[in-house]
């Protein structure tokens, strides 16, 4: 028979071992990935699966000679970050009214625009495609960073209002007592509490608009294609890529999984800001 | 910065340089002229500039990540040399997406590509639906008479060529010298099905993981089905009458199908509904196979020893043939087209006779190797040296030779195509079929219930595209 400590102590190992399961098992095929980057295409293939093997660095060298990778990734750097700059100007002002200005409409918008993330995305392929012909913006960022914007647009919305919501209203009522207008409302009052949920909302676009790819590859061919094009690009019909393939996937995913572990504890804070109140 | 790379809000419409190509005016460097002299005669100076940069074409070129379109795109620093009037600009996608983008673009004139790789099946659907400019007016030196006139007339349509022809391919049976050696077992040159059957036997070897024949199972118009077509051609059989209705509840194609998969189930590798080409050059080069039918292109990956364990022990035969030879082994070909849609159809022109031409191919030999020229176009190709290097090039030219996509099969067709059908509906209908065949190797359903279904469901399509006469 255990004593209670005892079986507190046993519930927290296990609880624990359950969690590193899962993380393990989350990390997994990102391991996988970056292990057969350093395989030969005969290794990578192999039959049992190799855990040891002579590593190279071919794969690496290959993709540094064939592909200008640094074209790739500024161009990801700068549509990730327009689009999430664009759709912050946008979300936050939606998000204050919607919070702070609620009316009988208020809730059904909100479901409404959360609603648009159903359609599929290939519905609207060749209107969008037209669009952007008409526009003279195929191939540019610039059409990348509206569309993405727009296709975040929802949860951006949603996630900032949710932070707002749980900001006490005589707070915003004693800025407006010190004579505060609705911008400085919003920059020196309303910003500074929410930047942890803010920050999760950023962190949280630039990871979706890093790595969308139905549109990247639509719209862009030589010029504006980012990360996610190069990626497709190693695929081939007729021969072994699978090395090749993980070696730039890695360096894709590179960049995204640093700038996440630097700021997984905002992230973290952000995500589960409205959950303990 | 030449003005064509501005964007749009910044620019206007500027004029007509000398060679008759329009240019576009910078607007700020328009309202400068305007304010200040010295900063006009600047402005006018860097338009000058700009002029003779736009005068440089830019030819952007969309093709796929086999070994010989990226060889091309290695070696077209030389073609850049000697055109500093034209600048290359390669996209490289997925097989499937580049299908599907080249599809938008085209249907929507988005003019986004100015040179397309495709396949036999694209150009002449997309030729004869006007969208692929006609290949006339070659240079006398690029001698289209040397190129074969099988590969001609697959990218023709209507007698019109609308694509110069990069590599082609037909089917050949590879297998490993060593072990039929050890087993006693001879390969003739032109082997049947049967014949293939009886050796698998002999050399499967599971408990080793050395399995009889390795074929493709992944299911997809351009996987499972390119091969079970030709051996079901092989049997006599054909995807349709003359009256466009499906023939798979036929003695022939039954046959050819409880043939595929119950040698497979006996003598094929485990999970083999899943291998398409890659899988089973893996399975190949890593000693699992003692024989594999496929693509003729696989002929130079087995040999090479960077990436082939048994690259010293292959050996090659023709495609097996049963009841026919005729339709048993594929004829396929990665080709280049210029989109009616491409706004620099000149320098593309001059970019694709380029790279399909004998002087490329001298190019490949001189600083890749001979063995390493885009095969089955040319018969120049052929050379002494050329058979030498590739010991699989003899077959490969002769398969070539025998091939007719006009009359594929053994009984008259209506259609064009021998691992496949050339019309608008087969993507979907050799999927369809594909994924039936695909269920059948996995034993999910019966081989006569699949055929069945097979039957059925081309039966319905091709009445609704209003085919059947």
């Amino acid at each position: 028979m255990l004593t209670l400590k005892q079986s507190r102590r046993l519930t927290t190992w296990l609880v624990g071992l359950a969690a590193w399961s899962v993380a393990l098992l989350l990390f997994f095929p990102i391991f996988w990935m970056l292990l057969t980057s350093f395989k030969t295409e005969i290794d990578a293939f192999a039959t049992p699966p190799q855990f040891f093997f002579v590593p190279t660095l071919d794969n690496y060298l290959h993709i540094q000679e064939r592909s200008g990778y640094f074209k790739y990734a500024w161009n990801s750097v700068t549509i990730a970050f327009g689009a999430t700059g664009l759709g912050l100007l946008f979300a936050i002002p939606a998000a204050y009214s919607m919070a702070f200005f609620e009316t009988r409409r208020t809730r059904g918008t909100l479901l409404w625009m959360l609603s648009t993330k159903m359609l599929p995305a290939v519905g609207v392929l060749v209107p969008i495609y037209l669009l952007a012909k008409s526009l003279g913006l195929l191939d540019t960022r610039l059409v990348l960073v509206l569309i993405y914007t727009l296709i975040n647009m929802p949860i951006m919305v949603w996630m900032v209002y949710t932070y707002f919501k749980d900001i006490p209203r005589e707070i915003l009522e004693a800025s407006r007592m010190d004579g505060a207008g609705t911008l400085q409302e919003i920059v020196r009052v309303l910003l500074p509490i929410s930047k942890g949920g803010i920050a999760s909302t950023v962190l949280l676009s630039l990871i979706l608009c890093w790595n969308e790819a139905f549109w990247s590859l639509n719209l862009t061919s030589a010029k504006a294609a980012p990360l996610t094009a190069l990626i497709a690009s190693y695929s081939s019909p007729e021969g072994l890529f699978w090395a090749k393939l993980s070696a730039v996937s890695t360096l894709a995913c590179a960049p995204i999984l640093i700038f996440g572990w630097i700021s997984q504890k905002q992230l973290v804070r952000g995500l589960s800001f409205g959950a303990v109140k | 910065m030449p003005p064509d790379t501005l964007p749009r809000f910044l620019v206007r419409q500027g004029g007509k340089d000398k060679n008759n190509n329009e240019f576009l005016l910078p607007r700020a460097a328009e309202q400068e002229c305007e304010m200040n002299p010295a900063k006009a005669l600047l402005a006018a100076a860097s338009l000058t500039l700009g002029n003779l940069a736009l005068a440089a074409q830019t030819v952007t070129i969309a093709t796929v990540n086999n070994s010989d379109m990226i060889r091309m795109q290695r070696l077209s620093k030389t073609f850049e040399q000697q055109h500093p009037d034209i600048a290359l600009n390669w996209v490289v996608l997925e097989e499937n997406v580049l299908r599907q983008r080249l599809t938008t673009d085209i249907a929507t004139q988005g003019g986004q590509f100015d040179v397309l790789t495709i396949g036999m099946y694209e150009a002449s659907l997309w030729g004869s639906k006007g969208w692929l400019e006609p290949m006339k007016n070659l240079p006398a030196d690029y001698d289209l008479d040397d190129v074969f006139p099988s590969v001609r007339e697959g990218l023709s349509a209507n007698g019109t060529l609308y694509a110069l022809p990069f590599y082609a391919e037909s089917s050949l049976t590879y297998y490993r010298t060593d072990l039929f050696e050890q087993a006693g077992l001879k390969m003739p040159e032109q082997p049947t099905w049967k014949q293939v059957a009886g050796f698998a036997a002999k050399l499967h070897k599971p408990a080793e993981e050395q399995y009889g024949i390795c074929l493709r199972g992944k299911a997809g118009w351009g996987e499972n089905m390119a091969l079970i077509t030709t051996l079901a051609n092989a049997y006599g059989a054909r995807w349709f009458d003359e009256k466009w209705q499906p023939e798979f509840t036929g003695p022939e194609w039954s046959q050819a199908l409880n043939f595929y998969v119950d040698t497979m189930k006996q003598y094929g590798p485990p999970g083999a509904s899943s291998n398409g080409f890659n899988e089973n050059l893996a399975l190949f080069n890593s000693g699992k196979c003692a024989m594999w039918v496929d693509a003729s292109v696989a002929g130079s990956f087995v040999t090479d020893a960077s990436q082939s364990k048994v690259a010293d022990k292959v050996g090659f035969a023709f495609a097996p043939q049963q009841v026919t030879d005729k339709g048993a082994a594929w004829m396929y070909s990665w080709a280049l087209a210029i989109p009616t849609s491409s706004k620099a159809q000149d320098a593309a022109k001059t970019f694709i006779t380029w790279a399909t031409s004998k002087d490329y191919a001298a190019l490949v030999a001189k600083t890749d190797g001979v063995a390493n020229v885009p095969p089955g176009t040319r018969a120049s190709t052929y050379s002494a040296a050329y058979m030498q290097a590739a010991p699989f090039a003899k077959l490969t030219l002769e398969a070539l030779k025998k091939a007719d996509p006009a009359n594929p099969t053994l009984k008259p067709v209506p259609y064009v195509g021998i691992q496949l059908v050339t019309i608008p509906e087969f993507q979907a209908i050799g999927t369809q079929v594909g994924k039936l065949f695909s269920a059948a190797l996995t034993g999910q359903m019966p081989v006569e219930q699949v055929l069945a279904a097979a039957q059925q469901s081309t039966a319905r399509e091709m009445k609704r595209a209003g085919y059947p006469k």
